[in-house]
């Protein structure tokens, strides 16, 4: 295992789709190569911070049109 | 591309936790499809803001984002019949959803969006910057400073790497429901995930490590 395969099964390995055989050679690797373990550490941070963030409100004029969208289309209403 | 179907497919072997999904998810959607408007407008309420940033994020555009939005949640509704809940309604309806933003973005720019070419941009995968991040960024930033760098950070990906990413890693849908979604193969949307996700940490570096801290 060297750094460029490590990169190369980074998806898999953050994923746990990787086969423990495959897993237990990368984490050999990790736990010698302070670079690879940064990168694994700041890519995994990077999946986690986006998958928590939450979405802000609607705006109130895109919400407003939104409903009067369904409104027209849904329940037949003119608005 | 050919246009996604709007017809549910199979599950995935592993399909993904949701934090989106609630309990009585089934319920409203039984209700909707048997003409219950008001159901149907629950569950537009509980996904409006999830599926304006999806298509926020996609069009980089915000009235096309919008339109995306609305056109979305009305086909849901047209087609509500053909959904039969071997999927998630959710991952149906950004399925959809993606549909119609990527109709607004190729509108918009003709030249540009194709996920169908296979992406070699020649570029090296291994990262140029290597360095620890510090502190969580949810500590060192206020939430809607932090909603600004990821809004603006994940506008600089190229778009068909941004829409993988946004499907995989945001919108939590499996590697297959991705692949389905946007009709590409199951290896192309790992290819373009492990690249998206790399460039991400790349760019995130300049606001997320550690010297800029101190």
């Amino acid at each position: 295992m060297n750094c460029r395969n490590v990169v190369k099964e980074l998806s898999n390995y953050l994923d746990e789709g990787l086969d423990t055989t495959l897993k237990a050679s990368i984490e050999k690797h990790l736990a010698n190569c302070e670079d690879c373990k940064v990168v694994v550490d700041t890519t995994r941070q990077t999946i986690q911070i986006y998958c928590n963030s939450e979405p802000a409100p609607l705006p109130e004029d895109t919400r407003q049109r939104l409903r009067d969208a369904l409104k027209r289309r849904l329940r037949g209403v003119r608005v | 591309m050919s246009a996604p179907k709007l017809n549910p497919v199979a599950p995935p072997a592993h399909p993904l936790p949701s934090q989106v999904v609630k309990d009585d998810e089934p319920v409203l959607v039984a209700a909707a499809k048997a003409g219950d408007v008001s159901a149907f407008e629950t569950l537009v309420g509980r996904y409006e803001r999830k599926i304006f940033r999806l298509s926020q994020n996609i069009t980089q555009n915000r009235e096309d984002a919008e339109d995306a939005m609305q056109e979305a949640f009305l086909k849901a509704f047209e087609h509500l019949g053909e959904f039969q809940g071997n999927s998630r309604f959710y991952t149906w309806l950004v399925r959809i959803a993606v549909n119609q933003a990527l109709m607004k973005l190729r509108k918009r720019r003709p030249n540009q969006v194709s996920l169908d070419d296979d992406i070699d941009t020649g570029e090296e995968l291994i990262p140029r910057e290597v360095e620890d991040w510090g502190p969580s960024p949810e500590d060192r930033y206020e939430q809607s400073e932090l909603s600004g760098i990821l809004s603006s950070t994940i506008a600089e990906l190229d778009p068909s790497f941004r829409v993988v990413f946004q499907l995989r890693d945001i919108e939590e849908l499996s590697t297959e429901e991705t692949a389905e979604a946007l009709g590409l193969s199951v290896p192309a949307v790992k290819s373009r995930l492990l690249r998206a996700r790399l460039k991400l940490r790349q760019k995130l570096n300049r606001y997320f490590k550690r010297s800029d801290n101190s």
